[in-house]
């Protein structure tokens, strides 16, 4: 579970207050979907909810932050980490520069951990199967693609099988099929009642996963809701957050969109609507 | 300003072959897309074309001449190329220092350089950061950093590596109207992208790979309709291809304004007047 109350934050020496007064809840198990524009705030706002702020960057924080039962601020960061993985945004900065393979690299965490070696294995061996990664096992994580280096920055903190997974914009240079295995993962975590924070520009995909998804404009919570409400709003495109390609074609293509119907996110509920609509 | 590749092989150091034989000709003025699983060999590619990887065996011709007897530096003024990623690109400890670096090096006179650099900044929308060091910028924008710096280059070939990664909305739409203006400029411009509903709406055609080959090469809206290359080089198709395949359509749209023009044509199937005509 993660919850703020009244947080707001601005950086050491900077003058603007970059999230603003941000009241949530997420229960356990739920995945959210965070949404904004470029510099609203979610990476400031992943960093809060992983401890990173205010014990990495400085600056000031206002308001309480409980994560997992524990509150952030009076919690030492490495009794954070075992309960909350944080996801980078660029993986290469997630490496831990003490491993030569990929295999090392997933295990290095579990090391610290100190996870017996039997399961440290079996945690690793999974993971690469999962993501389908077992192929790079033995390679150097410095040594491969800007897609492969980032399935082995989630692999990483999977591997950890967090209680808390916030995720900022994780999928930002996998394939197609790789964003899937990612988003599919990401939904079976959830079942097992792993809480999920995933910043994610790809509100396609967002919609078919997400339970709720928040909307985060100049550092502050604009809207807060189900992804079929949320993601539908008029608002997204003012604030540069943009639509789905279902919801714009719904609504370039309004006189083929049945009248009074609620605008789609998902493939599903735009196929169901054109079909119905089609004279 | 053509590219022309024959039988490009490369191997990295430690031993892994990234490209197994490669054969492409860009010719001057298109506009295509590179699109392939994650490690097909899409980045190893394009970094042969501005001379920073050199073929194992094979050749790589830019506007004819082998790139094995040029250096970076010489091919800096026929060939841009955007980093997939900006860290491996930046250097300079402000934003327009970074964006002026090229077209100084290329010699170009103080004049044509301003323009350069302030049109750069402005398609990036980074006028208002000049002075910051790129690395107070979050990566969204220092990878728009790293487009205008290419930009501001004024090369007849653009090559941009994952150009819209991490973009918002608006960050996505900017790089598309950038795409257009050099279109419209007559340069020849090479995309690598994993988003199929930008690639569909921005490029005529698209080269796939998967694992060190090409295994397509078409015009993007037939390349969208080949379901076994699709799957085989690990992409999915677009947005509206995928709806309107959904809606039984004979003949899929690929993108949202196809769709809308299509509805409105009562245009459903092959038997319809073909799109564009
Ligand atoms: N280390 C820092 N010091 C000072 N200001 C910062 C720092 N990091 C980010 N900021 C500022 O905080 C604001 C929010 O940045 P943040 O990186 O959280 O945005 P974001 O929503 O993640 O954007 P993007 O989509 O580009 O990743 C921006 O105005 C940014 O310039
Ligand atoms: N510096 C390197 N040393 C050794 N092998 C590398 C290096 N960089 C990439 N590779 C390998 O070469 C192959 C091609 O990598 P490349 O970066 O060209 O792929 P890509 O198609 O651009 O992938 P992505 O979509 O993930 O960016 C992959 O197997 C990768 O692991
Ligand atoms: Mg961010
Ligand atoms: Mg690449």
């Amino acid at each position: 579970m993660i919850r703020l109350e009244s947080l707001s934050y601005r950086y050491a020496e900077t003058p603007t207050t970059v999230l603003r007064q941000i009241s949530l809840t997420i229960p356990k198990g739920q995945l959210v979907g965070v949404v904004g524009p470029s510099g609203a705030g979610k990476t400031t706002l992943a960093q809060v909810m992983s401890g990173f702020i205010p014990h990495v960057f400085g600056g000031e924080v206002t308001g309480a932050v409980t994560v997992a039962g524990r509150s952030v601020r009076n919690t030492p960061l490495p009794l954070l980490v075992s309960d909350i993985g944080l996801v980078s945004q660029n993986p290469f900065n997630q490496l831990s520069g003490a491993k030569f393979s990929v295999a090392e690299e997933l295990a290095f965490g579990l090391e610290n951990l100190g996870v017996p070696r039997g399961e440290m294995v079996s945690r690793v061996d999974e993971t690469l199967r999962r993501l389908r990664i077992a192929h790079l096992a033995e390679r150097s994580p410095y040594q491969l693609s800007g897609g492969q280096q980032q399935l082995v920055a989630i692999g990483s903190m999977m591997v950890m099988r967090p209680g808390v997974l916030v995720l900022d914009e994780p999928t930002s240079q996998l394939d197609p099929a790789g964003s899937g295995l990612v988003f599919d993962a990401l939904g079976e975590l959830r079942e097992r009642g792993v809480t999920v924070v995933l910043i994610e520009h790809k509100l396609e995909q967002l919609a078919e996963v997400a339970d709720r998804i928040l909307a985060l404009v100049d550092g502050e919570l604009r809207m807060d809701g189900p992804p079929s409400t949320v993601l539908a709003a008029d608002e997204l495109a003012d604030w540069g957050i943009g639509r789905t390609r279902f919801t714009a074609a719904a609504v370039a293509a309004a006189t083929h969109w049945p009248c009074g119907r609620p605008l789609p996110v998902t493939l599903a509920e735009a196929a169901a609507g054109f079909a119905e609509g089609a004279p | 300003m053509s590219i022309r590749v024959e039988g490009l092989h490369f191997g990295y150091p430690d031993g892994v072959t990234a490209l197994c034989g490669v054969d492409l000709v860009v010719e001057s003025g298109e506009r295509i897309a590179i699109i392939g699983e994650n490690g097909a060999g899409k980045t190893t590619l394009v970094r042969h074309f501005n001379g920073i990887m050199k073929p194992t065996s094979g050749r790589v011709l830019v506007n004819g001449v082998d790139t094995a007897t040029r250096e970076v530096s010489q091919l800096a003024r026929e060939v841009g190329y955007v980093f997939q990623n900006p860290h491996e690109q930046l250097f300079a400890r402000t934003v327009r220092a970074e964006v002026e670096f090229g077209p100084r090096n290329l010699g170009y006179p103080a004049g044509r350089r301003r323009r350069l650099v302030d049109w750069a900044l402005e398609a990036t929308r980074l006028t208002a950061h000049s002075d910051a060091h790129p690395y107070e910028l979050s990566l969204a924008e220092r990878k728009r950093v790293a487009i205008a710096s290419v930009l501001a280059m004024d090369t007849p070939i653009v090559v941009l590596d994952e150009p819209t990664t991490g973009q918002d909305c608006a960050g996505v739409n900017d790089v598309g109207s950038i795409l257009a203006q050099l279109r419209d400029s007559g340069r020849t411009v090479v995309g690598v992208t994993h988003d199929m509903d930008f690639c569909a709406e921005n490029f005529d055609r698209v080269v796939v790979m998967a694992r060190g080959r090409i295994v397509a090469d078409g015009p993007t809206a037939e390349i969208f309709r080949d379901d076994a290359v699709l799957a085989e080089a690990a992409v999915e198709a677009p947005s509206m291809t995928r709806l309107t395949r959904r809606l039984g359509w004979n003949r899929s749209a690929i993108t949202v304004e196809e769709l809308v023009s299509r509805l409105d044509h009562r245009e459903r199937g092959p038997s319809d007047h073909p799109h564009g005509q």
